[in-house]
C-alpha cells in the first residue's frame, strides 16, 4: 500500500443498515476502499482474498473470536493483523468498546492513519445506536395508541361512553394512579380477556 | 460501589456456579447485587473486564494468563480466584470423520492414542490421495479447546499446524459448520456437543478426560487492581460462587439447577440437554448410545473450585509449545500467580493446607509427566511443538 493511497477497510456487520451508514461515512471522508463483509461463512477465507489493511466489526457479532484468530502465527496469513489497541490511549478503546466497535489494522500501519477512520466509526455507530432507539420508542407508541384505542372500544361498548369519554376515563385512571395511560389500556384488555 | 456489580458471561453450562449463584440467590444471601450480562464473544468479555465495564467474568483461563502476560492483546493483570469449569468439553467429529477413525483403529475407542494413532493413519491417508486436509474447529486461541486439540492429535503424530488445519468457530456455529462440512471436527464445551449429537451431525469421539485428568478451563476472573480495592466483595462473590456449586454438585438439586440455566437469558438450551452435562451422562451418538464419565463433572469434587497454579503453569507450557508465548522464568512465575488459592481459601475460612489436591495433577494421558519446575525440559520431551527460539 503506497503511502497516501486510500488503505482498504472491511466492514463485518450483520446489520446491513448500519454497515450503509458507515461505509457511507468513510466514503464521504474519502476511505473509498470499502467492502462490507455480512456472510460469516467463511469469514477468514473471504477476510484473506480481501487482503484488508482495517477491518471493522461489531461487538455483538460472536464471529469476533474468529477474527482474533489472525493474530496467531499461522500459514494462512501473509500480513501480520493486529487489534487496534494503544495501552496510553484508554479513552479510545473504552469509546470503541461503548459504542459498540472493535478495530483490527495490519501491523505497521500509522496510528495517524488509523485514528480518524475509528473516530468516524464511533460516531457512526453511536449514530445508528441512537437511531435504533427512536425506531424502538416510535414502535412502542405506536404499540400503545393500538392498546389505547381498543381499550377505549371495550369502554364505550360496556359503558356506553361515546370516544372522548372513554378517553378521557383512561387519561384520569392513568393520572390517580400514576401510571401510563398504554399501561391503563392493557390492564382493561387484560381484564376484558379474563372475564370473557 | 455504586450499582449491581457487572459480571460477564458466555452461555455455556461452565458458567452454572455464576448464574445459579444469582439467580437461586446465594450471592443475595451474601449481599450482593450482581447483574449477569451475557456476551457473544470471548474477546468482548476479555476487553469489558479489562477496561472496567464488567468488576468479574466467566473466563477462558488460558485469556486471563495471556491478558496477564500481555500476549495477542493489551496486558491487563487479571486473577482468578475460583475455578468454574473442569472436564466439560469434548471432542466431537463428523459422522464421516469417526466411521475413517473407527476404521483405522486398533484398540480401544476410548483411548485416546488409539484414536490419535487412528487419526494420523487418516489424515496421512487423505494426504497421499490429495484430498483437503481435515479442519477442527475451537472456540479461541488462547483456550483449553484448543491447547486439548492440539495435544490430542499430535501425540499420534499429527501436526496441528501442517497437517490440519485449526479455526476458530463461535460456540452456537459448531454444529452448523460440522453439518455443512466445513469442519470435521471440533473441541468445545457443553452443551454444544450435545447438541450436535442430537441433531444427528456429530458422534463425541472424547471427552476431554480421557486426555487430561484434569485441566482448568473456565475461571471466575478479575482485575488484580479491583481484587485489592475490592476484598470483602470479592470473598462474598467467591462464597456464592462455592455455594452455589455445592447446590448443583446434590443430585437432587440438579433438574432445579438445569431449569434456571435453560432460561432464555442464561444459556436459552433445553434444560434436559444441560442435565446431560450436569448429571455427567452424555448421549456419543446419534444413534441413542450413552457414555458415563465420573470424570466428566468435577464441579466441586476434590476440591476443583480451588484454583492450582500447577495448572495456570500448565496453560503456560502450551502456550510456550504452540509459539504464542516465549519461554522464561518471569512469564512462568507472571502465569502462575494468576491462580490464587489464597483468595479461595480466605474467603471461605479455610487453611491453606486442607483438602488440597495434589499440586501438578494434570495426568495427561501422553508425555512425560508435568513438572512446573522444569517446563523447558517437559516441553523438549515432545516432538510436535512450535517452540520459539
Amino acid at each position: 500500500m503506497g503511502a497516501e493511497s486510500s488503505p482498504k477497510i472491511v466492514i463485518v456487520d450483520e446489520s446491513p443498515i448500519r454497515a450503509a451508514i458507515l461505509e457511507e461515512g468513510l466514503r464521504e471522508a474519502g476511505f473509498t476502499g470499502v467492502v462490507h463483509i455480512s456472510e460469516m461463512q467463511s469469514l477468514l477465507a473471504r477476510i484473506y482474498a480481501l487482503d484488508p489493511d482495517v477491518i471493522l466489526i461489531d461487538l455483538e457479532n460472536p464471529s469476533r473470536d474468529v477474527l482474533e484468530q489472525m493474530f496467531q502465527v499461522s500459514r494462512a496469513v501473509r500480513r501480520p493483523i493486529a487489534m487496534f489497541v494503544d495501552q496510553s490511549d484508554a479513552a479510545s478503546i473504552q469509546a470503541s468498546v461503548d459504542a459498540g466497535v472493535s478495530a483490527y489494522i495490519v501491523d505497521g500501519l500509522k496510528k495517524e492513519r488509523i485514528k480518524p477512520i475509528l473516530d468516524l466509526c464511533i460516531s457512526r455507530f453511536n449514530a445508528f445506536a441512537k437511531l435504533q432507539a427512536e425506531l424502538d420508542r416510535a414502535k412502542s407508541a405506536l404499540e400503545d395508541r393500538k392498546v389505547i384505542d381498543r381499550a377505549k372500544g371495550i369502554l364505550m361498548k360496556l359503558k356506553g361512553l361515546t370516544e372522548d369519554e372513554a378517553y378521557v376515563l383512561l387519561r384520569s385512571t392513568a393520572m390517580r394512579e400514576k401510571k401510563k395511560i398504554g399501561e391503563i389500556a392493557q390492564s382493561i384488555l387484560t381484564a376484558s380477556e379474563l372475564l370473557k | 460501589m455504586t450499582g449491581p456489580l457487572q459480571v460477564g458471561f458466555i452461555p455455556l453450562v461452565d458458567a452454572a456456579a455464576l448464574i445459579v449463584a444469582v439467580d437461586k440467590g446465594f450471592a443475595a444471601a451474601e449481599g450482593l447485587d450482581v447483574a449477569l450480562v451475557r456476551e457473544v464473544s470471548w474477546s468482548n468479555v476479555r476487553d469489558k473486564l479489562n477496561i472496567g465495564l464488567f468488576d468479574a467474568a466467566h473466563l477462558l483461563a488460558p485469556v486471563a494468563i495471556a491478558s496477564s502476560l500481555g500476549l495477542g492483546h493489551v496486558k491487563v493483570p487479571i486473577v482468578a480466584p475460583f475455578n468454574l469449569g473442569f472436564n466439560r468439553n469434548s471432542i466431537t467429529v463428523s459422522p464421516a470423520l469417526h466411521a475413517a477413525i473407527m476404521g483405522e483403529i486398533s484398540g480401544d475407542r476410548f483411548d485416546p492414542m488409539a484414536t490419535a494413532l487412528a487419526l494420523a493413519r487418516v489424515v496421512a491417508a487423505r494426504c497421499k490421495r490429495g484430498a483437503e486436509p481435515l479442519t477442527f474447529g475451537m472456540t479461541f486461541p488462547f483456550s483449553t479447546h484448543n491447547y486439548q486439540l492440539r495435544f490430542w492429535m499430535a501425540a499420534g503424530g499429527v501436526d496441528p499446524d501442517e497437517d490440519v488445519r485449526m479455526v476458530v468457530l463461535p460456540p452456537p456455529y459448531m454444529g452448523d459448520s460440522l453439518a455443512s462440512g466445513q469442519i470435521d471436527g471440533f473441541c468445545v464445551g457443553a452443551p454444544w456437543n450435545s447438541i450436535a449429537v442430537d441433531r444427528g451431525v456429530g458422534h463425541i469421539l472424547h471427552f476431554v478426560s480421557d486426555i487430561l485428568v484434569r485441566a482448568a478451563e473456565k475461571v471466575l476472573a478479575v482485575r488484580q487492581s479491583w481484587s485489592e480495592r475490592n476484598q470483602p466483595i470479592l470473598a462474598a462473590l467467591i462464597r456464592a460462587a462455592f455455594r452455589a456449586a455445592e447446590f448443583i454438585e446434590q443430585p437432587e438439586n440438579r433438574a432445579e439447577a438445569a431449569r434456571i440455566l435453560a432460561r432464555p437469558e442464561r444459556i436459552g438450551v433445553d434444560a434436559e440437554i444441560i442435565q446431560r452435562t450436569l448429571d455427567g451422562r452424555l448421549k456419543i451418538s446419534p444413534d441413542g448410545v450413552m457414555r458415563e464419565s465420573g470424570r466428566f463433572r468435577l464441579a466441586d469434587r476434590q476440591g476443583a473450585a480451588r484454583p492450582d497454579p500447577a495448572q495456570a503453569a500448565w496453560l503456560y507450557a502450551q502456550m510456550a509449545r504452540w509459539g504464542q508465548a516465549s519461554i522464561s522464568p518471569e512469564a512462568l512465575k507472571t502465569a502462575m500467580a494468576v491462580f490464587r488459592p489464597d483468595l479461595y481459601d480466605t474467603a471461605l475460612g479455610l487453611r491453606g493446607d486442607t483438602e488440597r489436591p495434589a499440586p501438578g495433577s494434570i495426568g495427561a494421558f501422553a508425555g512425560a509427566p508435568f513438572d512446573p519446575a522444569d517446563v523447558a525440559g517437559y516441553l523438549a520431551s515432545f516432538k510436535i511443538s512450535r517452540l520459539k527460539p
